[in-house]
């Protein structure tokens, strides 16, 4: 007969979504807590606050409002993120100092120069874009 | 009990979650639609019917046309 490991039994759980989970947290009671199961049986009236709490420890671990609790992790994921996005900016400089070549000669000052002159003459964008900011008349850009 | 808690809410949870969660976003909604529509759509609606009304068509081809863009209406040789 095959062993039946441990993971294929049902486990326990906390979980918002799912308030009961199949099985009690503490799997093998101590005498103590078995006296205290037994007393369960009886009236309920009887049992005093610690004990109330102890068993709800034995059935549970944490608390509904333990679980819910926030931490600081967020803190460290975004100065994780925000340091390994610093990173990848030094390895763009290092691309662009040894791994790139030339850029196109269209960059050029002067072919940028060219370029945009001939967009005016076009009329590229005349009425809120490119040469609606330029002043045909007085050949300059509008103040 | 040595200090009672009050009794959670038991129900009505979801309902109040979608009582606040709809009226944010409708409302939401709503505001940045009318705020596209009177920062970006009326203006620039506004601009394009300025321009056109002082638009001489003829005398921006002819500016163009001695500019040197078209191909087909070369510049008036001199």
């Amino acid at each position: 007969v095959a062993k039946v490991e441990e993971y294929s039994l049902p486990s326990y759980f906390d979980r918002r979504e799912s308030p009961l989970p199949d099985i009690r947290f503490v799997k093998h009671l101590t005498p103590e807590q078995q006296s205290l199961k037994a007393k369960e049986k009886g009236s309920w009236v009887a049992l005093s606050n610690e004990e109330k709490v102890e068993l709800y420890r034995i059935s549970f671990n944490q608390s509904f409002a333990e679980m819910n609790k926030g931490s600081s992790e967020w803190k460290s994921v975004l100065g994780g993120i925000l340091f390994f996005m610093g990173f990848t900016g030094f390895v763009v400089l290092w691309q662009k100092h040894f791994m790139y070549g030339e850029i196109p000669h269209t960059f050029s000052e002067d072919w940028i120069a060219r370029q945009s002159q001939r967009m005016l003459d076009m009329r590229i964008n005349p009425v809120e874009g490119f040469s609606s900011k330029w002043d045909y008349d007085k050949k300059e850009w509008k103040k | 009990m040595s200090g009672a808690l009050a009794k959670p809410v038991m129900r009505g949870m979801l309902a109040k979650r979608l009582r606040f969660h709809l009226i944010a976003a409708f409302s939401l909604a709503i505001g940045i639609a009318a705020t596209f529509k009177f920062a970006v759509a009326e203006p620039r609606k506004k601009a394009y019917a300025e321009f056109y009304k002082k638009y001489d068509v003829a005398k921006e081809f002819e500016a163009m046309r001695e500019a040197g863009v078209f191909v087909s209406a070369r510049p008036t040789g001199k």
